[in-house]
């Protein structure tokens, strides 16, 4: 019983990471209806951008956070204003060859400036929690808490304010939404700026668990089937998605080993069978 | 300009529309045939490499060009050719039944993907078959009697006729004798109804199944064919890299297959070709100016990914239709030289406007 819900907060808190990725992905999915392949690589970038400010400029960790949030917000805005507005409009394949290609980019540029030795960071947040015969490392219950936080402030964002309704409306209709005086160009600018600095966000709170290295973009995958689960459209689908795909690793890993690398896509090809749309998915018409 | 006078009705049907396709593809295919006697070992390794990749790429444009089916999984067929002909050369069959196989097992793992695949659309599709590739990879890692796992396994020589084929120069016409009679099977799919069928389903799905077309069962086919296609490629891959390990066949194989063809100009086999030179020139071209360069910039490491992405960002940025169509506007600027008009190749852009209710 122990061991179940120790892998349980375990796979919770890596599902949040993998949530947060689905969501900046998705957010972008829905405002441009673009499949940003590079977005594990922002992650990464957000985590080696941190490592710069905290460890070799010596930020404090509390000011070195927000200071790469804004950093990896700028850097997402200036992606889509310099790179991907070219391409708007235009077929599929070209968005996804894009990302694909800004992804390789990205990795390639982080290894040359950062190196290809794994680096760590140095976090405030160490030691363990134990509760009912559960240990538990602190740095995952702070993944917990900030993901939850965030979500919450996700929705009142996207609910209340001015920009965020603009968004919701530029994602469903982008000439309608050009119409009624919505600055497009600058929401979508500002969709890339706030996907990035959510991607950065789990960049920094996955870098106590595992090392920095410039591979750690291809954990974007991994998102990749948190999103398709949850179903490509719909936010609080990305982040059960994630905590779906982060709960069954560890589990895998416990009890079928053979199978353990493999088994998140088992089951997202399974979810695609069954349910081609995504277990949460909003309802699509078919375009002629 | 070239007017083209029709004096029949089958001149529709004809592969080279005239004299002038006749001449060029003809000394295209001479020269190809005559380059082991110019170019040296190294050279004609490279070529062979780029026919191979030219083959692969021909199968993934069955399914993604023509039939508007995205796959970025088409490295998991190649890994089946390629430990399939390995496997059967081991136990000492000749290349007569391996490469056969070869094409037909992939062809089998073609299928399985496609029934799931063909009601999937999209992204969804993309993703899937990156899924299915890398549980592909996944599975010959662990089934070492037969692929010898992550160690790796060894490739003999291919066999016709109890000879075996050595020397490079005889690999790469072994290649491009296979690689020419797939190009025909593609183009005569192409001018047959079924590879119409292919293209309406790409070009509107609702629209083919209303003049009927079942979309299922012709995306199932694309599927099969590029598949055997893709397993034939990996077949020959296997005899130009010599050792398999299936971390050769991961998602970044897939993903520059994609590229290619996507480069090249998709929907169009010209594309193909034009992808596959371009991936190769890129790559040989790298490594050469690498070594020009002095060593504090050529010895980064990690410079050549660098370069090669920020090419084909810069192609897509400016040229999201492929070389290929870039080649179009120039022929038809030359063709038409002084009334030749730039809007004429303008498309339409499409605003996104969804039926999300959220």
């Amino acid at each position: 019983m122990n061991e179940f819900l120790q892998l349980l907060i375990v796979g919770i808190s890596q599902g949040c990471i993998y949530g947060l990725m689905a969501l900046g992905f998705v957010m972008i999915y829905k405002a441009t209806e673009m499949v940003n392949f590079a977005q594990g690589d922002m992650m990464m970038l957000g985590s080696f951008v941190a490592w710069t400010l905290i460890m070799d400029l010596g930020m404090p960790f509390w000011l070195g956070v927000p200071a790469t949030l804004i950093v990896m917000a700028l850097f997402g805005a200036l992606v889509d204003i310099l790179i991907v507005r070219r391409v708007i409009g235009q077929p599929q394949f070209a968005v996804i060859i894009l990302t694909l290609g800004l992804g390789i980019i990205f990795r390639a540029a982080a290894g040359m400036i950062w190196g290809h030795v794994p680096l760590t960071i140095d976090s405030p947040i160490s030691g363990f929690s134990s509760f009912y015969g559960i240990v538990i490392g602190n740095e995952r219950l702070v993944i917990i808490a900030v993901t939850a936080l965030l979500i919450t402030i996700l929705w009142t964002y996207f609910r209340y304010s001015k920009w965020g309704v603009a968004m919701k409306a530029t994602s469903q209709n982008q000439l309608a939404a050009y119409y009624s005086g919505i600055p497009v160009r600058v929401i979508i600018s500002a969709v890339w700026a706030v996907a990035a600095a959510i991607s950065a966000l789990a960049g920094i709170l996955l870098a106590p668990i595992t090392l920095i290295e410039p591979m750690n973009g291809l954990l974007g995958i991994k998102a990749f089937a948190a999103a398709v689960i949850g179903g490509f459209g719909s936010m609080p689908g990305a982040i059960l998605g994630g905590l779906i795909v982060g709960i069954i690793e560890p589990f895998a890993a416990a009890y079928i080993p053979a199978v353990k690398g493999s088994m998140v896509y088992i089951v997202m090809l399974i979810v695609l069978a069954l349910r081609p749309q995504g277990l949460f998915a909003q309802i699509h018409k078919k375009k002629l | 300009m070239r007017i083209l006078f029709k004096t029949n009705y089958k001149q529709d049907l004809n592969l080279a529309k005239h004299s002038g396709h006749r001449f060029w593809y003809g000394l295209l295919i001479l020269v190809l045939l005559a380059a082991p006697l110019i170019l040296d070992g190294y050279y004609i390794g490279e070529a062979t490499r780029v026919l191979i990749f030219a083959m692969a790429g021909l199968g993934l444009m069955v399914v993604t060009g023509f039939t508007g089916q995205v796959s970025l999984g088409h490295a998991a067929f190649l890994l089946i050719g390629a430990y399939t002909n390995a496997w059967f050369l081991a136990q000492g069959f000749s290349s007569f039944i391996a490469l056969p196989m070869a094409a037909l097992l992939s062809m089998i793992g073609g299928l399985l993907v496609a029934i799931p695949a063909a009601r999937m659309s999209g992204i969804y599709l993309a993703i899937a078959t990156l899924v299915f590739a890398i549980i592909v990879e996944d599975v010959a890692g662990h089934l070492s009697s037969i692929t010898g796992g992550n160690r790796g396994m060894m490739v003999d020589v291919p066999m016709l006729f109890g000879y075996q084929i050595w020397q490079s120069w005889e690999l790469y016409l072994f290649v491009l004798i296979i690689l020419v009679a797939a190009t025909l099977i593609v183009l005569n799919i192409l001018r047959s109804p079924l590879g119409r069928a292919m293209i309406a389903v790409r070009d509107s799905e609702v629209s083919s199944q209303a003049l009927g077309v079942n979309p299922m069962k012709i995306k199932v086919f694309a599927f099969t064919v590029s598949a055997a296609i893709t397993g034939l490629a990996g077949a020959f891959l296997a005899h130009y890299m010599l050792f398999l390990t299936p971390q050769i066949f991961g998602i970044l194989l897939s993903i520059q297959l994609l590229l290619m063809i996507v480069l090249g100009g998709l929907g169009t086999v010209h594309g193909v070709f034009f992808g596959a030179v371009l991936i190769g020139v890129l790559e040989t071209g790298i490594s050469i100016a690498k070594d020009a360069l002095p060593s504090s910039i050529g010895g980064l490491p990690g410079i050549e990914p660098l370069v090669f992405g920020v090419i084909l960002v810069s192609v897509i940025a400016f040229e999201p239709t492929g070389i290929y169509s870039r080649w179009v506007k120039i022929r038809s600027y030359m063709e038409f030289f002084p009334i030749y008009r730039r809007k004429s190749f303008k498309r339409q852009r499409v605003y996104l406007k969804t039926e999300r209710l959220k």
